[in-house]
């Protein structure tokens, strides 16, 4: 029988929601590490109990968790994320330059063909690789020092590598974006990476049009079709057909293009999904109506999905990390806001009912699909 | 034996009580005491100092005998009370964040 599970990370801690197939009726455990952060968790496609968790604290730094039961226990794994040799500076706020310093994991994305092997991004922004389940960590230094490293400067939230795209199609090829350097890609398995920015504008840097420095929040594919790419950059929905080599927007009629989640349907190519925010000052949607955006044509024609959300007095955000769509029939579309809500679509987008609506701010959503 | 209070949520990431035990062999210094206690409690690596300085993380302190012992030399010997047993080495998460 099919069924569900959304893995979602707060500031106090991880929730696991279940469900079956019709995904009317949710049970809700947790909290898991109760009082930590918990950036981001996400289970291995290849082995849906397998379940890799990055917990932080200001206070006591990061911890790896990892389940090999679908979340039930969990065992603590490596947590020494050591930069790659003379780790050189980036640039600080005020464009002095700043050591590198690790602090955080952003995200875990598992392979998409080994359990034990999975990905971290982490801030100051680099890529690491474990290939034992977590046990140890290193590096895939190509990419913080294929040149432009040093001029990369962080944006409000650090220096964070926050999205990892694995490409399903070429092994050898990963796509990640960074705040606020923009986005990289490797054809070589992590070896060498280049910047991967043209066609994005962004008003707020000296040049507009810069190899660097743009603040990419999130990047989304779709498995059929990894050429091409959607982002939600800082402003701007943009897409490309050539894997990112060029971009050109289609925010089109959204009534803001400022935002964090990108997502693409799993059994459309062409459509998908964002959240309007007013402003990068007022980090809440427009007018106080929390509105999903759905374009079934890649992008520029967008309609607004309402049914099931506030459309008064909302003034929660929805972060980089916390949309997430399952691949059944229709697939189920997930996302939770600063406010504590989880939601979720049975039906593509076209009705929302809050799964959970008191939870500690959430920082990620992912799902899995259960057979 | 040392005594060691550890805060509540590395109690509950090593698994322990309110207070470990711990043999430590030679002058008991902090360094000494977080040695012997990472090697016993591998999943405490990193929490409480850097993995590759080792240099205490800022927001955690060391007090022990009513004293803040933060600033003192991770070599520098602790209170005879520590070394004897008589008070513990208190592990502190530091009151931040109003």
């Amino acid at each position: 029988m099919s069924g569900v599970r959304v893995l979602v990370g707060t500031a106090k801690g991880a929730f696991i929601l279940t469900s079956d197939g019709k995904r009317e009726k949710w049970d809700v455990s947790g909290p898991h590490f109760g009082g930590w952060e918990i950036y981001h968790l996400k289970g291995s496609p290849v082995d849906s109990n397998r379940i890799y968790a990055s917990q932080a604290s200001a206070w006591f730094g990061q911890v790896i968790h990892r389940s090999d039961d679908g979340g039930k226990s969990w065992d603590t794994v490596g947590n020494e994320f050591v930069y790659d040799g003379d780790a050189g500076t980036h640039q600080w706020y005020d464009g002095t330059p700043h050591p590198w310093e690790f602090s955080r994991v952003w995200h875990l994305e598992p392979s998409l063909t080994d359990p034990d092997t999975v990905y971290a991004g982490v801030e100051d922004a680099a890529l690491f690789r474990s290939s034992d389940g977590g046990g140890t960590w290193k590096e895939l230094s190509g990419l913080r020092e294929h040149g432009t490293g040093p001029n990369w400067q962080p944006g409000a939230g650090g220096l964070c590598l926050h999205t990892i795209l694995l490409d399903p199609v070429n092994p050898d090829r990963i796509f990640i974006a960074i705040s606020a350097a923009g986005s990289f890609r490797t054809d070589d398995g992590g070896k060498t990476w280049k910047p991967i920015n043209q066609g994005l504008k962004s008003e707020y840097i000296p040049d507009p049009e810069a190899e660097v420095g743009h603040c990419v929040h999130r990047i989304a594919l779709h498995p059929s079709r990894p050429d091409v790419l959607f982002m939600q950059k800082h402003w701007d929905v943009m897409r490309s057909d050539d894997a990112g080599d060029n971009w050109y927007e289609v925010s089109g009629n959204l009534p803001s293009d400022f935002g964090f989640v990108v997502d693409v349907h799993a059994h459309e190519p062409d459509t998908i999904y964002v959240i309007p925010i007013k402003s990068d000052s007022e980090h809440y949607p427009p007018e106080g109506k929390l509105r999903v955006y759905r374009s079934r044509s890649g992008g520029n024609e967008w309609e607004a999905l309402t049914k099931g959300l506030p459309q008064s007095n909302c003034y929660h955000n929805v972060l980089r990390d916390s949309m997430a769509i399952d691949s059944l029939d229709p697939c189920g579309v997930y996302f939770g806001t600063t406010g504590g809500q989880v939601y979720g679509s049975a039906n593509a987008g076209d009705s929302w009912t809050p799964i959970v609506e008191n939870l500690p701010r959430v920082m990620s959503v992912e799902v899995q699909t259960l057979s | 034996m040392i005594r060691v209070v550890l805060p509540s949520h590395l109690r509950n990431l090593a698994g322990v009580g309110s207070e470990v035990t711990l043999e430590v062999e030679g002058p008991v210094t902090p360094r000494a005491i977080l040695d012997v206690l990472e090697a016993r409690y591998p999943v405490l690596r990193g929490t409480i100092r850097d993995h590759v300085t080792h240099e205490r993380r800022a927001f955690v302190r060391f007090f022990a005998c009513k004293e803040d012992l933060s600033h003192e030399s991770p070599d520098a010997p602790l209170p005879e009370a520590v070394a004897n047993g008589d008070e513990p080495f208190m592990v502190i998460g530091a009151i931040a964040g109003g």
